[in-house]
């Protein structure tokens, strides 16, 4: 057993891991974290996505010993203060999802690839969520829903505040 | 949400989906998510080898290792004689094998269970089924139908003496639907004969399938990523003997399904087993490569197709074929799943005489069963692929040709040559719009200019004027089919003191956005506002009675249900609102949720009659004090989607690479209650029919190991290989249903394999191509491309080209097929 220190959703976890346990079991099983879920065992669906100090990670390729001292936000800490994110009223507003499955990944997906590039294309779009798989849409409202927030994400012309975390880390 | 105080106008409503709230913000409910207090993990143990006897089982190590609570063969739990169902007895003869939910001492697909592991933990029963020792005498396998169907084949199952399962038939002259086809054929002015070949296709769900059995209540409580709960509870009472009532089944939130969740399994019958003996609940989640070779899969067909026509391009008969692939088992409508397309191989097309023949045949693979348009999709395929090759044949335009054979719209209702009844449909209308938005004309003259130009990009246009039959019901019909259960539908509606709403469906959603459909088909009825409708299902304890969510049915037999059982609530509040409003029943109008006397501005709201129930101080003679109301549907006929799909695909000839240029579809699928579901029903449904053409296959090896056993190899295609489509309606009502819906989930699926198909031909087809297999992969458009080249050289000039590879991309989009 390692202990790991860990900030998940803005709470802090000090925990007992065995080295072999992936970051998306810990989330699940110990911490009840089950917004994050299991689609495949070979890190092709993407489903398992979080944000892993503010960058997305498959949290099936990730040990939870390894996050020691990291912060981690699931799709259960994107809501702030009852305000959903954007890019999950996004989806919401754009029928961007059907059986939800996939849903948590593909908006932690979602966010990290606009924070890479906040105004991109259909096609920067369709590459960026290439490692998240969903059987139910066919993507195209997915693809909508992530042009769609990333207009309203859009920090306003000569706004003098900061642009809004784009992946947020519990900051 | 201004709307809320206008419940009027629900149907055709782009209403954003109550489903939502929870999915996007991780509060859900998946079956794996469910942890109950003492609840024990279970692993299973599965054959690596297609056939092979049981020589010994050594789980002497396994289960002496930290928190293990138990290792169990089939025998150990007494389950060597119980049989993991079948309700689709096709014919009086057809063969059955027994299906043990383990195997007793012969394997007979590789990752058929073996031996089963309880432990306190996941990671604990994962560790002691990696210590179980199996040992194997291979077997041969038996691999393909054609093969285990000649005489002397190694049997699958020696006890039934054959590997074929049954030999259906329908023929248009001895039903009386239609005449002699050998005749038409010996008549014909031309005959065009094709094979085509369905590859095997896996659902590929995003949610593993997982089950919870909690054995310590009063009721045996089973939660199952399932579409079927109802048919569930009743095959487990049936199966393992227990009472009817002693069991409860619910689907909780449902990670998609496509058919795949379909079923009744033998994990589902190991879990109540296990959870019994121990009397703890116990937990079985499958890992995605678990998922891959033990989920059935579906196609499998070899489809022989002789067609003929007069050369004017007439239509003039049609025999079919087939041999389909049932795996080694069969599961709960296996064998019946080729047959529920033996009625739509005609299509939209006036075929005079028609006859099909389906042999069912045992092989050493993963068994088959539904997935999305079961049996229509292979159909669909069938005929627009060899309508193409007429048209080809004759020199006609694909689309003329097409139109010259159909029905038209003033033809309906018309009796096919299957003997169905379509009802309604217009496929010029559907066609016209088709066109237009996907500029035909344009792209056809692009097309020219490539060809002439000998770009090695070419240009192809694929059509696909595609019907279904769907709305499963009708119990009649199903019945004369010998399925063994009916296909109504159930509803309840219960009015509460405040006049909210609770509606009770006996289908269950797993991604369809019924909780959406139903609140606004409710609120429609009723004139309440759709916020206070709460849609409920999954759960047998709370809706008792339902057949579940399969084969567009949903909303064409269990939304007609609640349409039913509103109107029961209405009738009921009618009385009561004339004896508050003190008038005669015929003196009260009902419009928006409030009962008027005619000519007056005297009324009650439903509301008020609701409460007016509840208090029940003053109400009609003899009258109960509710307005709760069931309502069971069982339809007359199924319904008929139809649609005309374009597809312009771009082959680079020079590396085999197909891209799909552009997309247009116009699909009719009558009266649409919600028209962001309905679209995202057909985008969904063209990926995987797009998938299937170009992308997806299981792929055994010649020892019987599926090869293509994770999402690595397996092509579920994403988002980066994929376009936007161009989708649109028309709308003709259906006439089975007061609502005019006719279904919506399968026809994306059904109609869009053939239109890629025969993109990706009429893009190669002037350079002497006539047929490539699916998925049409980079490598396999590549050397058909050469071998028509290599055919069209002259054989003095030598060319090694074939032996080059695979090309661009073949590595990625083959699946590992090749």
């Amino acid at each position: 057993m390692t202990r790991i220190s860990v900030m998940v959703d803005g709470v802090s976890y000090v925990d007992d891991v065995e080295p072999r346990t992936l970051l998306v079991h810990y989330l699940r099983e110990r911490l009840g974290k089950t917004g994050t879920v299991v689609g495949c065992d070979t890190s092709n669906c993407g489903a398992c996505t979080v944000h892993l100090d503010g960058r997305s990670v498959k949290s099936c390729s990730v040990f939870a010993v390894q996050v020691d001292g990291s912060e981690i936000t699931t799709i259960e800490g994107l809501a702030r203060d009852g305000q959903l994110h954007p890019m999950q009223q996004a989806f919401h507003d754009n029928h961007a999802l059907q059986c939800g499955y996939c849903t948590p990944g593909m908006i932690m997906q979602a966010i990290d690839l606009l924070g890479d590039d906040p105004e991109p294309d259909e096609h920067t779009v369709r590459e960026g969520l290439e490692g998240n798989l969903c059987r139910c849409t066919g993507y195209q409202n997915i693809v909508r829903a992530v042009l769609d927030a990333a207009e309203k994400m859009k920090p306003p012309v000569r706004a003098t505040q900061q642009p809004s975390t784009v992946a947020g880390g519990g900051a | 949400m201004t709307a809320t105080t206008q419940p009027t106008g629900e149907l055709g409503r782009a209403r954003r989906r109550k489903e939502d709230a929870r999915l996007i913000t991780g509060r859900t409910r998946w079956t794996d998510n469910i942890t109950l207090p003492g609840m024990l993990h279970m692993a299973i143990v599965r054959s690596p080898l297609a056939h092979a006897k049981i020589t010994g089982v050594n789980t002497g190590a396994a289960s002496k290792m930290p928190g293990v609570f138990g290792v169990f063969t089939a025998t150990d739990l007494g389950a060597q004689d119980i049989s993991t169902p079948c309700a689709w007895q096709v014919t009086p003869d057809m063969k059955s094998p027994k299906a043990p939910p383990l195997a007793v001492d012969t394997v007979h697909f590789a990752g058929e269970g073996v031996v089963v592991v309880v432990a306190r933990d996941p990671a604990s029963a994962e560790d002691a089924a990696g210590a179980v020792e199996v040992d194997y005498d291979e077997l041969p396998p038996v691999l393909d139908m054609e093969a285990a169907l000649a005489d002397g084949a190694t049997l699958v199952h020696p006890e039934l003496g054959t590997n074929r399962n049954a030999l259906w038939v329908f023929d248009s002259a001895e039903a009386g639907t239609g005449g002699d086809v050998e005749q038409a054929i010996r008549d014909a002015e031309v005959v065009v004969k094709r094979r085509f070949h369905q590859q095997r296709l896996m659902p590929s769900f995003m949610e593993p399938r997982s089950i919870v059995v909690d054995p310590t209540g009063e009721q045996l409580t089973m939660w199952s990523s399932t579409q079927v709960p109802h048919i569930v509870k009743t095959m487990t009472a049936l199966t393992l003997g227990l009472p009817e009532h002693k069991v409860r089944v619910i689907a909780p939130d449902v990670g998609g399904g496509f058919g795949g969740k379909l079923q009744v399994i033998p994990e589902e019958f190991l879990t109540v087993l296990i959870a019994r003996r121990l009397g703890k609940p116990v937990k079985w989640t499958e890992t995605r490569s678990e998922s891959m070779v033990a989920t059935h899969h579906g196609r499998a067909q070899i489809q022989d197709l002789t067609l003929a026509a007069r050369r004017d391009g007439t239509v003039t008969g049609l025999k079919v074929e087939l041999i389909a692939d049932m795996g080694a088992y069969l599961r709960i409508i296996t064998p019946g799943t080729p047959l529920l397309g033996a009625f739509m191989f005609n299509g939209i097309y006036k075929f005079p005489a028609y006859r099909f023949t389906c042999t069912n045949v045992f092989t050493t693979k993963t068994p088959t069963d539904a997935y999305r348009g079961a049996g229509r999709p292979e159909a669909t395929f069938a005929i627009e692929r060899i309508m193409d090759e007429l048209a080809a044949e004759l020199g006609m335009e694909p689309l003329e040709l097409r139109e010259r054979n159909w029905i038209k719209h003033e033809e309906f209702p018309f009796t096919t040559v299957a003997g169905l009844n379509y009802d309604s449909g217009n496929y010029e209308a559907a066609t016209a719009k088709a066109k237009e938005l996907f500029h035909y004309d344009g792209l056809r003259a692009e097309q020219r200019r490539r060809r002439e130009a000998n770009d090695p990009v070419q240009l192809g246009i694929g059509i696909s004027t595609f019907t279904e039959m769907c709305g499963l019901a009708p119990s009649r019909i199903l019945g004369a089919l010998s399925y063994a259960a009916g296909g109504w539908e159930h509803a309840s509606i219960r009015m509460l003191a405040t006049g909210k709403v609770e509606v009770v469906t006996g289908v269950s959603p797993h991604g369809q956005g019924h909780e959406t459909a139903w609140s606004q088909i409710v609120a429609d009825r009723l004139g309440v506002p759709f916020e206070d409708i709460e849609v409920l299902h999954g759960d047998t304890q709370l809706a008792p009675k339902g057949m579940d969510t399969y084969g567009s049915r949903s909303l064409a037999v269990g939304g007609i249900a609640a349409v039913k059982a509103a109107d029961k609530v209405i009738e009921k509040a009618r009385k009561i609102a004339a004896h508050m409003l003190e008038c005669s029943e015929a003196d009260l109008e009902f419009a928006q949720g409030k009962f008027t006397i005619k000519g007056t501005d005297r009324a009650k709201t439903i509301q008020e009659v609701a409460f007016t129930t509840f208090a029940a101080h003053n109400l009609p003679e003899g009258m109960e004090p509710s307005l709760d109301s069931d309502a069971t549907f069982d339809p007359e006929n199924f319904s008929f989607p139809h649609g005309t799909h374009l597809c312009a695909t771009e082959v680079d000839t020079e590396t085999g690479r197909v891209t799909i240029r552009s997309y247009a579809c116009v699909d009719d699928v009558g009266t649409v209650v919600n028209p962001l579901i309905v679209e995202g029903q057909v985008h969904g449904g063209l990926a995987q029919g797009i998938a299937q053409a170009l992308f997806e296959e299981a792929v055994y090896d010649e020892g019987g190991t599926l090869i293509s056993g994770t999402l690595a190899d397996y092509l579920v295609p994403s988002a980066a290989d994929l376009p936007s489509f161009t989708t649109d309606r028309t709308e003709t009502p259906a006439t089975s249903n007061p609502l005019g819906v006719k279904g919506v989930g399968e026809a994306g699926t059904i109609a869009s394999t053939p239109a890629v198909v025969n993109a990706v031909l009429d893009a190669v087809r002037h350079l002497g191509v006539t047929d490539i297999d699916m998925p049409c992969s980079p490598q396999r458009v590549w050397r058909a491309v050469q071998s028509a080249r290599g055919a069209a050289k002259s054989t003095s000039e030598h060319t090694t080209e074939a032996a080059a590879g695979g090309g661009l991309g073949s590595i990625d989009a083959q699946g590992g097929a090749q």
